[in-house]
């Protein structure tokens, strides 16, 4: 063998030496465990609940004059939720690479979408996020980095869209930073919004997948808009102090009003000695006490 | 030919085996301790950041809500049998503060290392303690606990050689039955747990600390439970409250 051959040979040799120096795949279909926030990520959260979530009185004023027939608008049927419908949503995930072609190097790790929610694209080449002044979608623009196996998201460039699927908005100025944790078959994910327009604190979210041979769908079905009781034009909303669904939580779960309120106090153990005296167990849940797949068999 | 085995000597002296140490162990000397080799520090104080089932954590459900919960037939009816006053009169008012529920309790924590192999957890709410052994430790036989029998371990996230984060993983076993919530959503005596200790930097400067939770058990469980607990590192005790377990709040 020559000295170039023989170099050759133990560079692509130190390459097989080192196959995953900074990062490991997270390619496949994952799984949504909805174990946790279940009837908020599947039929949606009860009106008025805002419980440990850290918004100030700008978001709270907002989100008490969200009607859920907005949603309803023939404008708003098809309103492309961000990227945090990841979390607040139900949906499994599909996750896949795109090389460049010539280098093999990955370009992008791509988080497949769903009907509201466009493909989430983690450019990792390098690139910068465009100007401040550039225009802002639903989607986001989403630069990532490795340290080790752990992938680190960060989404800018958002449209308006919401925290909690009950009128808890996040402004254009939000920003969104997804930490991708692998262990074996397991994905745990952690989303974190901030928010200088309505957040006094990070809002953050955990969630976790399985990885499964069962494909998930690398787009969700098309959005059709219909009719629903709403003309197109009117906007259906809550004037101050008129929301009808405040002492929701407390009819149903005696939750009292100060913490359904939310604020970034109710987030915190201490906030329970607030509430202590003023709570008691309710007598039997009425409404919505099983999950999806509740039990069918032993 | 003496330079292509040259060659595939230097390619396998440089292989990852060499880098499958801790931060101790090379140079030939005995290997680190798991406190030494710790790729991340989890001592001192966290506050648990409850963003996720608020209703479930921050008050007691309604006896009959069990949003999200796998639970086999089995367990609704034990749960439906659930009755605080009764719970009190047993005189095990911490059944909802074992190993698979107390980092969904709102609380503050506090890890210590008790020596070179082990690391210690606890809780001011219900005043639990967990204790993670690393290494060769064997759990000892006796009756089954709250807190059950821990062995952990590290998980090394490299660049490269260099490590540059990990993940603590715990498996418990020999649990007492409990309660995964506090309206009595039952485990039984072959409930295994495994847990993922991971460190995330927030970009304000905040650490938070997840835990994801896995609770298997054959009795009451159609399928693993998952959900994962997040925790802000504090800077001292200053939160720190203990308070004695309840059945009710």
């Amino acid at each position: 063998m020559t000295p170039t051959k023989a170099i050759i040979t133990a560079a692509a040799l130190f390459s097989l030496a080192f196959p995953a120096l900074a990062e490991i795949d997270l390619s496949g279909s994952w799984t949504s465990k909805n174990h946790e926030d279940a009837m908020e990520r599947g039929a949606g959260p009860n009106p008025d609940d805002w419980a440990g979530l850290p918004f100030n009185e700008y978001g709270r004023a907002k989100a008490l004059s969200f009607s859920q027939s907005t949603i309803s608008m023939p404008e708003r049927i098809c309103w492309f939720q961000t990227q945090w419908h990841i979390a607040a949503g139900p949906f499994s995930l599909r996750i896949w690479s795109e090389q460049d072609p010539v280098t093999g190097k990955t370009l992008a790790w791509v988080l497949g979408g769903w009907e509201t929610r466009a493909p989430m694209t983690i450019w990792m080449d390098g690139r910068p996020h465009p100007s401040k002044n550039a225009p802002h979608d639903q989607t986001g623009f989403t630069t990532g980095s490795w340290k080790g196996n752990v992938l680190t998201a960060y989404t800018t460039h958002i449209k308006t869209g919401y925290m909690r699927r009950n009128g808890a908005a996040s402004s254009d100025q939000a920003t969104i930073t997804t930490t991708f944790m692998r262990h074996g078959d397991m994905l745990t994910l952690a989303l974190v919004m901030e928010d200088p327009v309505y957040l006094t604190e990070p809002y953050i979210l955990t969630r976790s997948y399985m990885l499964t041979e069962q494909p998930v769908a690398v787009a969700g079905p098309p959005c059709l808009v219909g009719y629903e009781g709403v003309d197109s034009g009117r906007v259906p909303h809550y004037l101050p102090g008129k929301n009808p669904f405040v002492d929701e939580m407390d009819r149903l779960y005696h939750i009292p009003r100060e913490a359904s309120m939310g604020g970034a106090e109710t987030m915190y153990p201490a906030f329970r000695d607030k509430i202590k005296d003023k709570f008691t167990i309710p007598e039997k849940c009425k409404i919505n006490c099983g999950a999806p797949g509740a039990p069918q068999a032993n | 030919m003496r330079i292509s085995k040259l060659a595939l000597a230097l390619t396998l002296i440089a292989s990852p085996a060499l880098f499958a140490q801790g931060r101790g162990g090379r140079g030939g000397g005995p290997p680190q301790s798991p406190k030494a080799s710790a790729p991340i520090d989890l001592t001192g104080y966290w506050v648990s950041v409850v963003t996720e089932d608020w209703r479930y954590r921050m008050v007691t459900p309604a006896p009959g809500d069990y949003q999200g919960v796998p639970m086999t037939q089995a367990a609704v009816r034990v749960a439906d049998a659930w009755d605080p006053a009764k719970e009190e009169a047993s005189g095990e008012p911490c059944k909802s503060y074992g190993a698979p529920a107390i980092l969904r309790v709102p609380e503050n924590l506090h890890f210590t290392w008790t020596d070179d192999n082990t690391l210690q957890l606890e809780t001011d709410a219900g005043k639990q303690t967990r204790t993670f052994h690393f290494g060769s430790w064997k759990a000892p036989d006796g009756p089954h606990t709250l807190q059950g029998n821990s062995v952990a371990s590290w998980e090394m996230n490299r660049d490269g050689g260099r490590v540059v984060g990990g993940t603590m993983k715990v498996d418990t076993t020999n649990l007492k039955g409990g309660f995964l919530r506090k309206n009595g959503v039952p485990y039984s005596d072959n409930t295994t747990l495994t847990e993922y200790y991971d460190l995330v930097q927030e970009r304000n400067g905040d650490t938070l600390l997840v835990v994801t939770i896995v609770t298997t058990d054959p009795m009451y469980l159609r399928e693993p439970f998952i959900i994962s607990s997040h925790f802000k590192k504090m800077p001292d005790n200053k939160l720190w409250k203990p308070s004695d377990c309840s059945v009710r709040w």
